[in-house]
């Protein structure tokens, strides 16, 4: 073949080049800083004086730190594994209608995933308004009195779970109606002429099937949700925040209320290698799919 | 929940028709709407009291407005900025889609048809880059934009937003599984790598680069923490900060505030409805799942 090595290398930097320079500049230049900077006692804006391991000393001293750290685990544990199971669920019900209606019952269930996360929160904070909110007498029913799930701690998480998998499942449930779009009908023709029940249907085929994509969905939302700051910061303005701050939200109060970005890059340091081993592990889940 | 399993079309099957067409089919088909009319209530409520009157939002509680009006929707365009922030967001939101989709479209064919020096570390560079969360980067972002006085600016809001790894990595693993002969042939007949790419490889996906670019588009006008942390006055904020620095202004006028948040979700909500095959296409994609 004919061809120029040389004008070959010019059109393959030329084209990588805009990436490479914005790659360079926003993602590896700022991990490194912020590496740096976890030795450091630096404010916001300028520099700060080397104090060796103060940083992590610090930080693994304090308890609003763990705080932050049970906090998201807790919120991890209030969404990943029941919002999964709620959108096959959901998945289910919307793969077995044809047609239009199915097209208008998945916009219904998907919808709240493209809406953005300060209109969600008005949505439900007219919801749950203690005065005039519709789901005070659905709480009232429950409690006997309306219920300030904003102020109140121990509904606080939970109730941003609830909103949390309502506004992001509709993603799951597109992967896992594509997954059960994937299975080959004839299995369960077959299945039914063996005069097999929903369940054992169910059980013996679609479960199975869709276990890979159970497993990646439970790994996405999983690393998802341990960037958890939006909802919990909307929610908590004006709320007495420690009781129910999240990582992210440490890292913010740190670094633009404290004005400490020293510290606030120690725990933002922290947050990154608990989501890069949980990616390496989704990584290598994903690789052993592929390699089947 | 059962696992019916019959999919799409359920005129085809014949052998399954009993499970849709029982009585217990028809149930489930009930129970799926009375969720699916549960799950989509919140908007639905929340459309029908923006076009209530401050008044009303506190006294009614029907399903239907009594007197619909539209005096919401003018106080939240006339009495706020949200003109000005509806133009911010679609400065931000258009910018970083064209440049994510062009930056991601380049280097995913460079990755995958040519061969240069660089090429592995720069492919390892984007994988790892997808497995690290970008949102602990805040604040070193924000030095670094306030350190180059970009804090404040359109321009200092995009740039952090063009780091999307996904984009380039379907992109990447789409050319991979082009026909090598298309580019074989191409080259053959004389035409250089960029017209390969701008001639041959790019007019092969436009359903592809469609999809990218609505949910590059919809995620970029979405999204709040950068937005919020760099706009430092009320005129540079997106429609997405705005909405909630609105419902702190009005206090309990929820017609106003939702007035607001229905004229913030429009143009996301529309992109939804008008192309919802290529939003699922796009999900699909990203998750390295064949749809």
């Amino acid at each position: 073949m004919l061809r120029n090595r040389r004008s070959d290398l010019v059109v393959a930097y030329l084209l990588t080049a805009p990436f490479i320079l914005v790659y360079a500049w926003l993602f590896v230049w700022p991990v490194v800083q912020m590496v740096m900077l976890t030795f450091t006692d630096a404010p916001l804006i300028g520099d700060g004086k080397a104090v060796g391991f103060a940083n992590y000393e610090r930080m693994f001293k304090d308890p609003v730190f763990f705080k932050a750290i049970w906090n998201t685990s807790y919120f991890v544990l209030l969404t990943v594994i029941p919002g999964t199971a709620v959108a096959l669920g959901i998945a289910l019900m919307v793969s077995r209608l044809g047609g239009w209606l199915q097209s208008a019952v998945l916009a219904a269930f998907f919808l709240p995933y493209i809406l953005p996360v300060t209109v969600v929160y008005v949505i439900w904070d007219w919801l749950t308004n203690v005065q005039f909110g519709m789901l005070q007498s659905v709480l009232e029913w429950v409690t006997g009195r309306p219920v300030n799930l904003w102020r109140a701690i121990p509904w606080f998480m939970p109730s941003v779970a609830v909103i949390t998998i309502w506004w992001t499942n509709g993603f799951s449930i597109l992967l896992f109606l594509a997954g059960l779009r994937n299975i080959p009908k004839d299995l369960y023709e077959a299945a039914a002429l063996d005069g097999a029940t929903r369940w054992q249907m169910f059980s013996r085929i679609t479960w199975p099937l869709i276990w890979p994509i159970t497993v990646l969905c439970l790994t996405i939302q999983l690393i998802l949700q341990l960037k958890i700051f939006d909802q919990v910061y909307l929610f908590a303005t004006g709320g007495r925040t420690q009781a129910t701050m999240v990582l992210v939200q440490y890292i913010y109060e740190q670094a633009f209320q404290k004005n400490a970005s020293g510290y606030a890059a120690t725990i933002a340091l922290a947050l990154f290698v608990i989501v890069v081993v949980f990616s390496v592990l989704q990584f290598q889940l994903l690789r052993i799919r592929g390699q089947k | 929940m059962s696992g019916d399993p019959t999919t799409r079309d359920t005129s085809q099957s014949t052998a399954l028709s009993h499970l849709t067409r029982s009585p217990a089919g028809i149930l489930l088909t009930l129970l799926t709407l009375i969720c699916a009319a549960i799950w989509f209530f919140p908007i639905y409520w929340a459309i029908i009291t923006s076009l209530r009157s401050d008044q009303a939002t506190v006294q009614e509680f029907g399903m239907l407005p009594t007197e619909p009006t539209l005096s919401g929707y003018i106080f939240a365009i006339v009495n706020s900025e949200l003109p000005i922030w509806y133009l911010n967001s679609t400065i931000v939101s258009v910018s970083v889609t064209v440049l994510v989709v062009f930056m991601s479209a380049c280097t995913g064919f460079a990755i995958s048809q040519l061969r240069f020096p660089g090429r592995m570390v720069l492919w390892w560079t984007i994988l790892t880059s997808f497995m690290v969360p970008i949102t602990a980067l805040i604040v070193n972002h924000f030095i670094i934009i306030a350190g180059v006085k970009l804090l404040n600016t359109h321009i200092g809001m995009i740039l952090p937003m063009l780091l999307s790894p996904v984009t380039v990595i379907v992109y990447k693993q789409f050319f991979d599984g082009l026909p090598k002969e298309f580019r074989e042939a191409a080259v053959m007949d004389g035409a250089t790598e960029l017209q390969v790419f701008l001639r041959v490889f790019l007019p092969m996906n436009w359903g592809v680069t469609t999809a990218l670019a609505i949910i590059t588009f919809i995620g970029a006008w979405n999204s709040f923490l950068w937005p919020f942390l760099v706009a430092q006055d009320e005129k540079m904020m997106t429609v997405t900060v705005g909405v909630s620095a609105v419902q702190d202004a009005y206090g309990v006028a929820y017609g106003r505030v939702l007035a607001g948040a229905v004229l913030a979700s429009l143009p996301v909500a529309l992109a939804y409805l008008f192309f919802q095959r290529r939003v699922t296409q796009a999900i699909t994609l990203s998750a390295g799942i064949k749809g």
